[in-house]
């Protein structure tokens, strides 16, 4: 018996200023597993990631995205996340002037107030604050920044990591995680998600190179070509995609 | 406080919590202004001769003079005849002690979160309260008694100072300033009296709450702040008014003198009642501040944030006489639903090497009109002053409208006058990315709007700040969608 779903994805139809985008998506996540959407730019594959949380600017023109039971396009991005969904973004925006600290309390809340429970006791806050972002080698900028202000690419990303680390979604999309980070960089937040990885949890990771999959081994991988997912395997289909390129899967 | 507990401030969203009206026995005279109402004011406030003539000289300055119309501002005719000028409540307005003050005034205070009593005393806050037309209660301070700190209201200035109410009242602002002015200076009722004498820090925070409550009347509240040679006092202000239909006018003046090395810090939370959604109801808001560093190295810091009254008119001024003297001004003005405001400052520099710092951040909401009006005045003497302006303005709506009316007019050739301004949307982008984190449109909003004021809030003394940040949070609500 296969294992149960935490995120099924029915022939999904996605366009943006009425160009279509996503043609047809068909994508079943069980829980415990992480599967990566890999193609060649403008396949779709941000898109993908973007239309699950709920950006507004795509239109669903057909489809459905069921998560934990429940067809989510109806809703907002913010019960979406409440709910589970975490995206750690390709490019995190600034935000001047909210402090980190303010910033994650207040995102903590958010999500302590949806399962009913009392606000984050604030030694309790600082405490976790402090370890995941010495965890991370971040603790300084957490500190004493507004949030992503003044942040380099892999302190960005760091970032990202450590809100997935605080919320403990169920479902985590990583949007590029690897994108402008250097190798070191890359293993710490590989073993921040790899630490997370446990069966009461899924992750959609989407890359445009293999070189993420080393650090975190995917159970599936799924080629995305043109709006389509044109191939699905094992991890040995990442080493396959890396000597034959994407034309190949194109063809 | 610790920095962690800094860090670590709530905020809650509520409505307009201060909406209430107290049930209160008040004395009110009946509408109406001619030279009877003033002398009734100063009688009913047994004051001398010198003081009667004051007002009635403004009273006739006033008579004169026209409405000033060149704001950003569509203003409805106000009818002068039609609002009462003295409202007391009626059991015995100043109490020596807080057992003799009526239980439901004190009520009323408690609600604003302003307890009178010992305990605020304790937090290092000194309080005047002033309800209506009086001032009801100044809380006692052995500390600043001790050090010869003035910490009382106007009124009773004039009977137990009356030689320094005498040189400086009018001498900042002069009754003829402008048309608000001259009317407050012919019927102000009430208001504050700061000296700190030279040398003295206060140890503590002054801080004036004024509450409108009575239907009808206008309040016209004079507060007199006189900082002497090297002290220093920083000084807090607060308002809010009952919700009506009816708009309410409120005219103030704020006077503020500081000698040589003397510093005062001057913090505002303005919040009257708005009006509603339509527009309808709300303060009128049309305040003369001026203060004047008359010494060398003398210091006048102005903060504010205002997010109440239906109109503000208020630009909180600094004339820099003294070589070296600095003068600050920081605003956060948010206007919501139909809520207009023209609201800046003036920097005058006479004196060498004076400097001034402007930063103005504007937030319109809903239908609102936001206006910043400004002017750095540069005398010919005033050589190597410099001044910086930043005015920014952030647009939460396609409906609503930022307007800046940035003046410089420079006559020394060896000043440096720097300007940078903006006018901002929220990104979508941000708010995309808070949603994604759990948090809905308004919250997402009230964070980056007070991540947007951060630079001016956190000019404000802590407690006033963790104030600000709720009341800018309540009064976004309903501003988007």
């Amino acid at each position: 018996m296969s294992k149960q779903a935490i995120l099924e994805i029915k022939d999904l139809h996605a366009s943006v200023e009425g160009k279509e985008i996503l043609k047809g998506i068909n994508l079943t996540i069980p829980y415990g597993e992480l599967h990566a959407i890999m193609g060649p730019n403008g396949a779709g594959k941000s898109t993908l990631g973007s239309v699950i949380a709920g950006k507004e600017e795509f239109e669903v023109t057909r489809g459905e995205v069921i998560f934990k039971g429940k067809d989510i396009l109806e809703m907002e991005p913010e019960e979406r996340a409440l709910e589970g969904v975490f995206m750690s973004f390709q490019n995190p925006v600034e935000i001047p002037g909210v402090s980190m600290p303010n910033f994650l309390r207040t995102i903590i809340n958010a999500h302590r107030e949806h399962r009913g429970d009392e606000p984050i006791p604030p030694a309790e806050f600082l405490k976790k604050m402090k370890e995941k972002s010495a965890f991370l080698g971040i603790e300084q900028m957490v500190r004493g920044r507004s949030v992503n202000e003044g942040f380099s690419g892999g302190e960005k990303k760091k970032n990202e990591m450590l809100q997935m680390m605080l919320l403990e979604p169920e479902f985590v999309i990583l949007d590029e995680l690897d994108s402008g980070l250097d190798i070191d960089a890359i293993r710490k937040v590989a073993e921040a998600v790899n630490n997370m990885r446990d069966s009461g949890n899924a992750f959609l990771a989407i890359t445009h190179y293999q070189r993420l999959l080393d650090y975190i081994v995917p159970d599936v991988i799924h080629i995305l070509v043109d709006g389509k997912i044109v191939k699905s395997g094992d991890k040995n289909l990442a080493l396959e995609l890396e000597k034959e390129g994407y034309e190949m899967m194109m063809g | 406080m610790t920095e962690e507990d800094k860090l670590l401030e709530e905020i809650t969203a509520k409505e307009y919590e201060h909406g209430f009206v107290t049930d209160i026995e008040m004395e009110v005279i009946p509408k109406g202004l001619s030279e009877d109402t003033v002398r009734f004011i100063s009688a009913k406030k047994n004051e001398p001769e010198w003081m009667l003539e004051f007002r009635l000289k403004a009273y006739h300055a006033w008579l004169e003079m026209e409405m000033p119309e060149w704001a950003h501002l569509k203003i409805p005719e106000i009818d002068f005849q039609d609002i009462s000028y003295y409202a007391a409540p009626k059991s015995q307005p100043k109490y020596d002690s807080i057992d003799e003050v009526d239980p439901e005034l004190l009520r009323t205070f408690d609600r604003l979160g302003i307890p009178l009593e010992e305990q605020k005393r304790l937090a290092g806050v000194a309080v005047d309260a002033v309800f209506d037309s009086v001032s009801v209660m100044t809380t006692f301070n052995e500390t600043l008694d001790e050090l010869g700190i003035i910490f009382c209201s106007i009124s009773e200035a004039v009977k137990n100072h009356p030689d320094l109410v005498k040189r400086y009242l009018g001498s900042v602002v002069p009754t003829r300033d402008n048309y608000f002015a001259a009317l407050n200076s012919a019927v102000f009722s009430d208001g504050s009296f700061v000296y700190i004498p030279p040398g003295v820090r206060s140890p503590v925070e002054l801080s004036t709450y004024f509450r409108i409550n009575t239907k009808g009347l206008g309040q016209f509240e004079r507060t007199l702040i006189i900082a002497d040679e090297g002290s220093y006092v920083s000084y807090l202000e607060g308002c809010t008014a009952p919700m009506r239909d009816e708009n309410q006018l409120h005219a103030a003046v704020v006077e503020i003198a500081v000698h040589e090395k003397g510093e005062v810090k001057y913090s505002t939370v303005q919040n009257w009642y708005p009006g509603d959604k339509e527009g309808k109801g709300g303060i009128y808001n049309f305040v003369t501040k001026r203060g004047i560093c008359l010494g060398d190295y003398a210091k006048l810091s102005w903060t504010q944030v205002e997010t109440g009254s239906a109109i503000t008119w208020k630009y909180p001024s600094t004339i820099l006489k003294g070589d070296h003297s600095v003068g600050e001004f920081y605003s956060v003005a948010l206007t919501n639903n139909m809520q207009q405001a023209d609201t800046g400052t003036k920097m005058t520099h006479l004196g060498k090497n004076t400097r001034s710092t402007i930063i103005s951040k504007g937030i319109s909401a809903g239908k609102s009109h936001n206006t910043y009006r400004g002017l750095v005045h540069v005398s010919k003497h005033a050589t190597g002053s410099r001044n910086f302006s930043q005015c920014d303005s952030l647009l939460l709506t396609d409906r609503c409208g930022a307007h800046t009316f940035p003046y410089i007019d420079v006559a020394n050739s060896s000043t440096i006058v720097e300007h940078e301004a903006t006018t901002s949307k929220i990104a979508d982008d941000q708010i995309f990315y808070l949603k994604q984190r759990g948090l809905d449109e308004e919250k997402a909003i009230s964070l980056i709007v007070n991540g947007y004021a951060k630079e001016v809030l956190q000019q404000l003394p802590m407690e006033f700040a963790a104030e600000a940040r709720k009341l800018l949070e309540i009064s976004l609500e309903g501003s988007v969608g």
